[in-house]
């Protein structure tokens, strides 16, 4: 199922004009606050409805201007999981989740409805009142409410942008396993890079009302040239491991394409696939194999392409086996190291560097 | 405390009145509300200026007014005593009408409130569920303006109790007939003697006022309880 979109809306201080193809899985928005993000959102869902455009879900129109079509939003089947939950104060948790069905075109059968309960961890909160639940609690019982409507597709606009970095830890594997287990397309926005390099399979940059880049996550968060929208410090290339052993002295094995890692606090038992995300500003290049180093990881590398910024430094694209890195340099560096394309060298990333909350399912 | 029968009578009609008044109006002031809490138009302070005047406006000249309009000889009353058979000039049904237009006000600024700290938000959430305006407005707005609708409601209610000026002046005072509570206390005030009378009723009336002065209140709290997700 594909959501493809062309908008285009003009407010008082910006105006928004974008093409966006979502294919099935998660198509991740990234931008600042003001990008436009939950305007794109918001006319997909029919909440808010667009000067100029189409959109089609499917292959059926919700919005077309031209054809004079405007699905009502309540008519379009899309689930919304908003930034401030908006539960319904008056109803208990089973009423909210009873508010999200009753109005379900082809109603859940029992079972998969429990699924759901039990994907999210709703089962003993059921009697309880919005009031009386935690942010990161509120948030579960939306994503519940929006996928017993039976939605086509799901939208989340900022879904943990209220919550602290614990409640924000405590939810990320629910939306993986939403992810993984839902076949949903979802549109996920957000301002946080870190839940993006978790979820994301493709990846749409926004700046000011305009498309920057769009294409699948993993090539758009290793390209250099996308650095300036993502920002020096939250850009990182994602890596798929697979956990190989779990070591005594507390560090895990783990294998990517390009070699092998050695990294501390990985819990997931062996054979588990992961998404490791990997800072650029963590990596160190070098030009031959260091010795006498404590960094424990050392891949042998080529350098893609490299992207010299503005100010001081480098963004250097490299290929580790069949994936992608991404490492930020100062330009002295590269010049005294004499990078260039097709150079082969070695990147080496500390093992500490890798926190926890960069690994993802 | 002992009544008399005129003290009965007139206590009696004074409820009568009062509740048609309120439960008539009530549908028309959630609808007005609305309007003036949710929508934009060219005109609606006019609107909001029309609802409030008869707060302000003396009551004897909504009364008169009153008799212009919905007397057996106005515009509308002449209509509906030939379509409809019904009579309001000193009648009963014309004491609710004055009483319902004198509360009218009140009603409709109290659950306009209520409206308006309602999050339209919520709306939008239940419209993304597949909920239509029907049962948007039953199963969310209704039950979070409650409350309100019910302070609005009681208040209304109190203010037909108490009214008098528009009453007196619209559909007479006539004992049984359109001798409403205030206008009995009036009439006991004018005869000698009847002063005992109309202490009585007078401390009712406090009773009935202070009443729902108290729980419109209390139930304009739970309003905000509500909606603060408490």
């Amino acid at each position: 199922m594909t959501l493809e979109l062309s908008l285009s809306h003009h407010f008082e201080t910006f105006s928004l004009q974008v093409d966006i193809q979502a294919s099935p899985g998660v198509t991740a928005l990234f931008g600042r606050s003001g990008a436009g993000k939950t305007t794109v959102a918001q006319a997909v869902s029919g909440l808010l409805t667009p000067q100029q455009g189409r959109i089609t879900l499917a292959g059926s129109v919700l919005f077309d201007r031209n054809l004079g079509i405007n699905i009502a939003p309540n008519k379009r089947r899309i689930g919304y999981v908003f930034q401030d939950g908006r539960l319904f104060p008056h109803m208990s948790v089973a009423g909210n989740l009873r508010f999200g069905k009753q109005f379900a075109t082809n109603p859940l059968d029992p079972k998969n409805e429990q699924r759901i309960i039990d994907m999210l961890g709703l089962g003993h909160m059921l009697a309880r009142r919005p009031g009386t639940l935690s942010g990161g609690e509120k948030q579960r019982v939306a994503i519940g409410r929006a996928l017993l409507s039976d939605p086509r597709m799901l939208i989340m606009d900022e879904p943990l942008a209220a919550l602290d970095t614990g409640r924000k830890a405590e939810i990320l594997p629910y939306l993986e396993r939403l992810r993984d287990e839902a076949a949903l397309p979802i549109l996920y926005i957000s301002h946080a890079m870190d839940e993006i390099a978790r979820l994301a399979d493709t990846l749409v940059l926004l700046k000011a009302g305009r498309v920057m880049r769009a294409g699948p996550a993993v090539d758009i968060l290793a390209d250099p040239a996308a650095v300036p929208f993502i920002g020096v410090r939250h850009a990182g290339a994602v890596l798929m491991a697979t956990v190989m052993a779990h070591h005594t002295d507390g560090l895990c094995q783990l294998s990517v394409s390009g070699g092998m890692l050695h990294l501390p606090g990985v819990t997931a038992p062996v054979g588990e696939q992961l998404r490791l995300r990997v800072l650029a500003q963590d990596i160190i290049l070098a030009t031959a194999r260091p010795q006498h180093l404590s960094a424990l990881n050392i891949l042998p590398a080529v350098v893609t392409s490299l992207r010299f910024g503005d100010g001081p430094g480098v963004a250097v694209g490299l290929r580790v086996g069949q994936e992608q890195l991404l490492a930020r340099i100062t330009k002295r560096s590269a010049n005294e190291l004499d990078l260039s394309e097709g150079r082969q060298c070695f990147a080496i990333l500390k093992a500490t560097t890798v926190s926890r909350d960069s690994i993802g399912q | 405390m002992m009544f008399s029968a005129a003290e009965w009578a007139a206590l009696a009609l004074s409820l009568k009145v009062s509740l048609c008044a309120s439960l008539f109006s009530l549908p028309f002031a959630i609808a007005l509300a609305w309007v003036l809490a949710r929508t934009h138009f060219w005109g609606k302070s006019i609107v909001s200026a029309l609802v409030h005047l008869p707060l302000v406006l003396p009551p004897v000249v909504t009364g008169y007014g009153l008799l212009l309009v919905f007397g057996r000889q106005g515009v509308i009353g002449g209509f509906l005593e030939t379509h409809f058979g019904l009579i309001l000039a000193f009648r009963w049904t014309g004491a609710a009408l004055a009483a319902a237009i004198m509360g009218f006000p009140l009603m409709v600024r109290v659950i306009q409130l209520a409206i308006e700290a309602l999050d339209p938000k919520l709306e939008e959430a239940a419209k993304t569920l597949g909920a239509g305006w029907g049962a948007r407005f039953v199963l969310i707005v209704l039950p979070l303006i409650a409350p309100g609708i019910l302070a609005g409601g009681i208040l209304g209610f109190a203010k037909a109790m108490g009214e008098f000026g528009a009453t007196i002046t619209f559909v007479a005072n006539i004992p049984g007939q359109t001798q409403t509570l205030p206008s009995a206390i009036y009439a006991f005030l004018q005869v000698p003697g009847g002063e005992a009378s109309a202490l009585r009723l007078v401390t009712l009336s406090v009773i009935v006022a202070l009443g729902a002065v108290f729980i419109s209140d209390w139930l304009g709290r739970q309003v905000a309880n509500r909606i603060r997700e408490k």
